[in-house]
């Protein structure tokens, strides 16, 4: 590229300010769209995950199935191992496994939990409910449940219970009454509602009850052992291979969130895939201007193409001034855009924040440098059949010689 | 070809069309010009004279016959080769003033030797500089040619023929969009430069007054020379 090219590019398009900006402009609205759209699909993928696996827990560690297992003995017998009923699913050893699991890369928090099935009994209502008996201090650890409080406290006494909110209005609860719960191990006793809470989880919020670990403990039966422990990682996308490392680590079962929302996957995958087809139609949008303003420009200028070439410009240097021209048309243009975008979307709130009806743009998601790239690429590509075609111009016709 | 010959054409043709359709524009021309001749090329409309200056300016190759230059073949040259022998060795100058509207007069005068050499050079705008001096447009250099007259525009497009340091420049009616007054300026100026630069100019007119002020004439009919 000569610097006379870059010279007599710039110079047209200084020259031409108008029509200049008009295709900038072009260029930086359907680098806006990319954007939008970049964004508006990412924070929608950010918010169904959010959504998703933000009260649930990322991992949870169980003790491994105990599956019948065939065995194959010498000769033609085949023996089968029944499934071993008679003991409780419970992790027995679980205090030396939670510092190996603190200390792998990648997890947040880690809260080890007893959970049972119950009946919540008020008068001659009778609800099941799930208990989570969780430990002083890990309250919030997997829910924030301390954020979702919609009355009384989220202080665990020994004698305190937190319900949902829908489970307080189906059996007509309030903070302080006094409530049954019966356990599947047969044993019973009378709690005070301490809190209620909203989590916004349909299945939560009508069956779940937290409690005191240690009473918890009394309640199921269980002298030493806990049911699980769930653990949540940064980013929650890592879950599947930190699970796979857990599980090799402390030979526990690790599922990962992943696992049991293949179905959300599948249509992250299928939202993103509608993204790339709109953002490659504004992309072809703006193949199919510059290249269409090129070839204007071109039939405007034969006479100025034809006399540089009757002057001894090379076919080369007419090549290189128009792709020039598209390439700068594209990179000024994608750049404006972005900016434009950046700038409109600076109101909006993060992901996070957003409200019902809002739209969850992500701005992390907008593909501001990818835009800008794959726009200026684009528009060099644009720029490059006009500008061969210019270079073909036959300065004794052009300039009527 | 003689020895003093900046070149030489022999039994040039040039044919467009094919079969019935085809048009003979020139049958068998022989000619030659000397280093530093200034001559006027007359012949009425359609007698061949833009076709030939045409060929000689390597825009465009004869059909036939052999056409050499400062000891080139330039029919069979490469049209690269041809290229980089144009912007080397030759001048235009058209009816029309052919500026680029978005540069000014010292750019446009440049633009041929920066086409070439691929970026504008001190020496080029020096050399530039003398030749706006030379016909007189010092004073308009950074003028563009919308802001110019047609007089000057002209002026400025024989500058811009010499920058290379042409030996032959060839100058399609060059004061056929011009008045009388600014025509005479033109011829003025490109006799004046013949004499002090030495350089050749072929000079095509269907004017008799343009044509008396140059020492040759050729004159052309029907694709053939019937004076030289």
């Amino acid at each position: 590229m000569s610097p006379y090219a870059v010279k007599l590019a710039i110079r047209h398009l200084l020259s031409h300010p108008g029509q200049t900006a008009l295709l900038m402009a072009g260029v930086a609205l359907g680098v806006s769209v990319f954007i939008f759209m970049s964004a508006l699909i990412g924070g929608l993928a950010t918010l169904l995950t959010l959504r998703t696996v933000g009260s649930i827990p990322h991992i949870v560690m169980e003790m491994p199935d105990r599956d019948p297992a065939i065995l194959s003995p010498d000769g033609h017998a085949q023996v089968v191992l029944q499934k071993d009923l008679s003991r409780r699913d419970q992790i027995a050893i679980w205090q030396p496994v939670i510092p190996i699991i603190e200390k792998t890369p990648g997890i947040s928090a880690v809260s080890p939990q007893i959970r049972g099935s119950a009946f919540i009994e008020r008068g001659q209502t009778v609800a099941p409910v799930g208990v989570i008996g969780v430990m002083p201090g890990k309250l919030s650890e997997i829910a924030n449940i301390d954020a979702a409080m919609v009355d009384g406290s989220s202080n665990l006494p020994a004698d305190g219970i937190l319900i949902g909110s829908r489970l307080a209005r189906d059996l007509g609860l309030r903070v302080g009454q006094v409530v049954r719960l019966s356990s599947d191990r047969g044993r019973a006793r009378s709690f005070r509602i301490g809190g209620v809470f909203t989590l916004g989880i349909a299945s939560a919020d009508r069956q779940a009850v937290y409690m005191n670990f240690t009473t918890a403990r009394a309640l199921f039966d269980l002298s030493t052992g806990i049911s699980r422990i769930e653990i949540r990682v940064v980013p929650a996308t890592d879950a599947a291979a930190i699970a796979e490392r857990l599980r090799r680590s402390t030979g526990l079962k690790a599922t990962s969130w992943t696992e049991d929302n293949s179905q959300l996957f599948e249509g992250l995958d299928a939202q993103a895939r509608t993204g790339i087809i709109i953002k490659a139609f504004s992309l072809v949008t703006i193949i199919v201007g510059i290249a269409s303003a090129m070839l204007l420009s071109i039939v405007r200028r034969q006479s100025e193409i034809g006399i540089m070439r009757a002057m001894g410009a090379s076919k080369g240097l007419v090549i290189s001034i128009f792709v020039l021209e598209g390439t700068l048309i594209g990179l000024v243009g994608a750049i404006v855009g972005a900016v434009i975008a950046w700038l409109a979307l600076l109101p909006l709130p993060p992901v996070t924040e957003v409200r019902s009806g809002g739209l969850p743009i992500d701005r992390a998601h907008g593909d501001f440098l990818l835009a800008i790239t794959l726009t200026t690429l684009a528009a060099m590509l644009a720029s490059i059949l006009p500008a061969r075609n210019a270079a073909r111009i036959d300065p004794v016709e052009a300039i009527g010689a | 070809m003689s020895a003093e010959a900046i070149f030489s054409v022999s039994g040039l043709t040039k044919r467009f069309g094919e079969g019935e359709a085809e048009v003979l524009v020139l049958k068998g021309i022989d000619l030659s010009m000397a280093a530093g001749e200034m001559a006027a090329l007359l012949g009425p409309s359609g007698s061949g004279k833009s076709t030939l200056l045409t060929i000689l300016g390597t825009l465009m190759r004869a059909s036939g016959g052999t056409h050499d230059m400062l000891g080139v073949d330039l029919m069979q040259a490469s049209e690269g080769q041809r290229t980089k022998f144009r912007s080397k060795h030759l001048g235009f100058v058209f009816q029309f003033h052919h500026l680029l509207p978005d540069l000014s007069a010292l750019e446009n005068v440049m633009m041929p030797a920066a086409c070439a050499a691929g970026r504008e050079t001190r020496a080029m705008r020096e050399r530039a500089t003398e030749l706006l001096d030379a016909v007189g447009l010092a004073d308009r250099r950074d003028y563009r040619p919308s802001a110019m007259s047609g007089g000057q525009r002209q002026r400025v497009a024989v500058a811009r023929a010499l920058i290379n340091n042409p030996v032959l420049v060839l100058a399609d009616e060059p004061t056929g969009n011009l008045d009388r007054q600014s025509a005479d300026h033109v011829m003025d100026l490109i006799r004046s430069i013949n004499q002090t630069m030495a350089t050749s100019f072929l000079i095509s007119t269907h004017d008799e007054h343009i044509a008396g002020q140059c020492p040759r004439r050729i004159e052309l009919l029907d694709g053939r020379i019937v004076r030289s």
